[in-house]
């Protein structure tokens, strides 16, 4: 047959241009894929281009920003690209993880939003051969006076809950904000990491000719079509409620089992190739797995287990129905992954086969409905430069801007009550942060520990996800740099060496100018930030169009960051260890800048957008890591504690209560703490005067410092360290027995508060504000 | 002495119950549900998780697995049995212990570490404890909120089947000290032979200081104790049993050599 030959055409419906702006496409892309064709598509053609160059799937607003960012190092497996990036761990161990949105699904269902988020991330890690170890969740909201809000908090972490606690994988960390500016698109990011043997990472490939192709995993449904064209790549309007349809359900059970059989077929090693049914469904696994191969894939639709009757093609192909796996294997072993897929009680059916002419060719009952080449689905999508304007850099604020009067004491009680600062606990004890015994240190202390058991190693990774959105919010360059600098600086604190970071970059519409300046200049800062740390990014996820009729939310850069410890039982934990310690500032506590711009305290007694993010000496910051991995290594800290959100006060008083908080046994019903909780400390320290006043001594969010306490015989050993890195250290004070809290400043005592009330006040504050209704 | 950790689809604690087993030198073999069998098993455990997703009610379909029938005749045949957190729901789903286990008080998930008194040590599970010992172990549940009618519940008292009660740090009793709302503070639940015990908490996940509390190690310590007295009282009441044994290899060595 010569290549003359008439091709045969795919039947249906012929896409003309409006039907494809109806798609959310553009005439000029939809004239690309008329070209592409050499005809013009049909109407299940066309949907499988909206969604493959849909903004989410094709990133081709962000592609020209993100290849700037060092994805590189010494430790990376696997950069961006595959459904996850990947560091080695050592001992033959690959450290899977990646972080990943799932926002206005969880605006408009926020149990089943949160909960497929949750799904969807987990999949990610399986397809690369890992399992799951732990899950981590960076969550904002609208503030809590509005129940609608409460009821978003409630659901997002529902979802969590239900979906992780039953997949039995531990959601041991992560961060929650709350701003007006997430009022109608709160945001949920959810991040998985696993470990797979580092020789076995398994790929998105459909290699081997002729090689079948398995659907795995739940029926297809209606649900969801459209997920990634219509909720994920576009602004919301008063009717987004009308797109529930567009949101999926999730089975955690299913996925369950899913993943028990697909890691025992990867054990086995039985698969050619893995991928997950993510955004863009069956479209999507089925053409970046031939294309990435550079091969092409045929499927006959009317093969794939339905739950419901009468699907067209269109959307079979569209549906984003959850746990749902496809997987091509050779026909010597198929016998043996349906074997698996049966013990396990799951529907798999050979759908197709891999072909060599490059094509993805769709057939319904042998009737052919589309044909397209794989790559110009899966690469080929649009690449934009848009415009954009970044914003000056703002003015670093001054104590004499923002002059308070109210006492140091009640600034304290006000930032210790502000659900941004306050206790967790109300939502971290609705997580199983304990299955499968590896975790080391649970949610609440400045980076999650767990330990490497199930791969035989005495090893363990610490795991911390952090974003600041009002720095961002002042200054999306150094809010990023920031947003780095304490995910490492978190992980660094437990001892743990940083070894690459995953991203979500959360941001309004890249079609607004002032927001693609936000968006450009993030990426612009995280790599700097990157490079001078020495931490590459491995993966991650953009989310554009978080903006709700014009209010667009705080550009929300959100950093996972991941480390290795090499032994699980030595990690450092943030809460004082025991009076008579001695109690260190290490870092830049010494410089000019008071670090109120964007700070709790100016949020709560000033208005909320002034000044500049706290300055960041880079440099600083990557001598002060270096310091705490080594002096963790050579045991000689008892606690370590970032100073962040409220200041050196606040860390200072959370460092007095994190132990006795992490030891409680009470009910749910005691909605007071225990009047006197065992292991209480107090602490006694004083410190320089600051040249913008007390509250921006105690209160002031200076980046780079970390409040360290140490044995007295370390003392020595422990300031010499610092001296050999370059690090600014004093000693200030003592953890004492007594639960009292003093600070002087300049030989003044300013702060002498009772901790037990302080702990009254941090530790039932969110708990307080959810019982509102 | 090897433990069955029993396991259905959904179960997501038997890699942890394995660990805990071999932490005290007990061999263990995972038993998926669909076998009909525990044969060389001494123990058994139910694992936690959520079986069959839930459906229906925590642990109410678990029973109906192939290999349940056989975990029935365990039970009444006087083997140890130990149903932790969804195990425990399994068992009083399958009647083999009284009751039943409602939603939390507060009606949320629930991970936290928590106190209860050891009030029983002559069990199988318990028997490395001391009396009025307090363990700290962790737990993680929605429905652990243990029921059962006045009358079951003065039966239940009335036969000593109450084995640990939720407490203070000092053994003080009280709502406060009650993570689930379980009537009578009651943590772990025997049948009246004392050879079936569920518990919500989860030693399993309570081995270690490094993570926590390293109390529910005693629980794992009592079963391989136990275990290994009772071995012993059969090799006791067993007439000549090397030589029982050294018949049975004779034929394989015999044939090899043909």
């Amino acid at each position: 047959m010569s290549e003359v030959a008439a091709r045969a055409v795919p039947q249906g419906e012929i896409a003309d241009e409006p039907i494809a702006i109806e798609h959310g496409m553009t005439a000029e892309e939809y004239a690309s894929v008329c070209e592409i064709l050499g005809r013009q598509p049909t109407v299940t053609e066309i949907g499988m281009y909206s969604v493959m160059w849909s903004e989410h799937c094709s990133y081709k607003s962000s592609r020209v920003h993100l290849k700037t960012l060092p994805v590189e190092g010494e430790a990376v497996l696997q950069g961006p690209g595959e459904n996850a990036g990947a560091v080695d761990l050592g001992d033959g161990i690959a450290g899977v993880f990646k972080v990943e949105s799932h926002n206005h699904p969880s605006y408009i269902e926020p149990y089943q939003g949160a909960a497929t988020g949750v799904g969807g991330i987990l999949r990610d890690i399986i397809t690369m051969g890992a399992r799951p170890l732990a899950l981590l969740d960076s969550l904002r909201f609208g503030e809590l006076d509005s129940g609608k809000n409460r009821h978003l908090l409630d659901g997002v972490v529902g979802g969590i809950a239900g979906y992780g606690n039953c997949m039995g994988i531990p959601t041991v960390g992560g961060e929650i904000c709350f701003d007006p500016s997430y009022d109608k698109n709160p945001l949920v990011n959810a991040m998985c990491f696993g470990i797979a043997p580092a020789d076995r990472i398994v790929k998105a490939l459909a290699d081997g000719i002729g090689n079948p192709v398995i659907y795995v995993g739940a029926k297809t449904g209606r649900d969801g079509i459209y997920g990634v064209s219509l909720l994920a790549s576009a602004t919301f309007d008063a009717e987004a409620a009308e797109k529930r349809p567009a949101v999926q359900v999730g089975d955690p059970f299913t996925e369950k089992v899913l993943m028990e059989a697909c890691l025992e077929i990867i054990e086995k090693n039985l698969q050619v190739g893995m991928q997950d049914f993510g955004g863009a469904g069956l479209t999507c696994a089925t053409s970046e797995m031939a294309s990435n191969s550079g091969n092409g894939m045929e499927i006959d639709v009317a093969l794939v287990p339905r739950r419901e009757t009468g699907l067209s093609p269109y959307e079979v192909m569209l549906s984003e129905s959850q746990e749902r796996m496809m997987l091509v294997t050779t026909p010597e072993k198929i016998s043996e992954v349906m074997e698996i897929f049966e013990k396990w009680d799951l529907d798999a059916v050979v759908i197709g086969k891999v072909t060599d002419d490059g094509l993805l060719r769709v057939l319904d009952d042998g009737v052919m409905v589309a044909e397209v080449p794989a790559h110009s689905l899966a690469e080929e999508g649009p690449c934009y430069s848009r415009p954009y304007t970044i914003a000056d850099t703002p003015a670093p604020l001054n104590g004499a801007d923002v002059p308070c009067e109210v006492a140091p004491a009640e600034v304290l009680q006000t930032l210790l009550r502000d659900p941004n600062i306050a206790s967790k606990r109300w939502v971290f004890q609705q997580y199983d942060q304990t299955v499968r015994y590896n975790t080391v240190q649970r949610a609440g202390g400045e980076a999650a520990v767990i330990w490497l058991k199930e791969a035989g190693s005495d090893a363990a990774v610490a795991m911390s996800l952090d974003g600041n959105p009002w720095y961002s919010g002042l200054d999306a360059r150094r809010g990023a740099q920031l947003a780095v600098a304490e995910a490492c600086r978190n992980v660094a604190c437990t001892g743990a060496r940083p070894l690459g970071i995953t991203n979500c970059l959360n941001f309004g519409s890249p079609e607004i100018e002032e927001r693609m300046g936000q968006f450009a200049a993030a990426v612009e800062g995280m790599g700097e930030a990157c490079r001078v740390l020495g931490v590459p990014v491995t993966g991650g996820n953009v989310s554009f169009y978080n903006e709700t009729v014009e209010t667009p939310i705080l550009p929300t850069p959100v950093v996972g960051a991941v480390g290795k410890l090499d032994r699980y039982d030595a990690s450092v934990r943030s809460g004082f260890a025991a009076a008579g310690n001695t109690v260190w500032m290490v870092g830049a506590f010494a410089t000019s800048d008071a670090g109120l711009g964007g700070s709790a305290y100016v949020r709560n007694f000033h208005d909320r957008q002034i000044g500049a993010p706290p300055e960041l000496d880079l440099e600083l910051e990557a001598r002060l890591q270096n310091f705490l991995v080594a002096a963790a290594a050579e045991g000689l800290m008892a606690s370590a504690k970032d100073c962040s959100d409220g200041g050196f006060a606040v860390a200072l008083a959370e460092a007095c209560f994190a132990a006795a908080d992490a030891a409680r046994t009470d009910s749910a019903q005691a909605s007071a703490p225990a009047s006197s909780l065992p292991g209480m400390l107090g602490a006694n320290v004083e410190i320089p005067a600051c040249e913008h006043g007390v509250h921006a001594a105690l209160f002031g969010e200076a980046a780079s410092r970390v409040l360290v306490s140490a044995r007295g015989e370390h003392a020595t050993a422990l300031a010499a360290l610092a001296v050999r890195h370059d690090v600014p250290i004093a000693a200030i004070g003592e953890v004492t027995a007594a639960a009292q809290l003093t600070v002087d400043v300049a030989g003044e005592t300013v702060l002498g508060e009772d901790v037990q009330e302080l702990y009254a006040t941090w530790s039932g504050a969110l708990a307080h504000a959810m019982e509102n209704d | 002495m090897r433990v069955g950790v029993v396991y259905y689809p959904g179960s997501n604690c038997e890699q942890d119950a394995v660990h805990a087993c071999h932490m005290v030198g007990l061999d263990t073999e995972l038993v998926w549900h669909k076998r009909e069998s525990v044969d060389g098993c001494d123990a058994i455990i139910l694992a936690g998780g959520f079986s069959y997703g839930d459906h229906l009610r925590c642990g109410a379909l678990a029973q109906f697995s192939p290999v349940m029938k056989q975990v029935e005749r365990f039970a009444a045949d006087g083997h140890p049995i130990l149903g932790i957190c969804n195990g425990f729901q399994i068992l009083v789903e399958m009647g083999l212990l009284p009751g039943a286990l409602l939603a939390n008080d507060g009606l949320k998930f629930r991970c936290q570490d928590t106190r209860m008194m050891v009030e029983r040590t002559d069990s199988p599970f318990t028997n490395a404890c001391a009396e009025g010992q307090i363990l700290c172990l962790n737990m993680a549940h929605y429905a652990g909120n243990y029921f059962a009618d006045e009358a079951t519940l003065a039966d239940i008292e009335a036969n000593a089947q109450v084995v640990m009660r939720f407490c203070g740090p000092n053994g003080e009793r009280g709502a406060e000290h009650n993570p689930n709302g379980s009537i009578n503070d009651i943590a772990a639940l025997r049948n009246p032979a004392g050879n079936v015990l569920g518990l919500m908490p989860h030693p399993e996940r309570t081995l270690t200081s490094e993570l926590g509390s390293a109390d529910g190690l005693l629980m794992f310590e009592s079963l391989r104790d136990a275990l290994t007295a009772s071995a012993s009282a059969e090799v006791a009441a067993s007439p000549e049993p090397a030589e029982a044994e050294a018949v049975e290899a004779e034929p394989v060595g015999t044939s090899a050599d043909v």
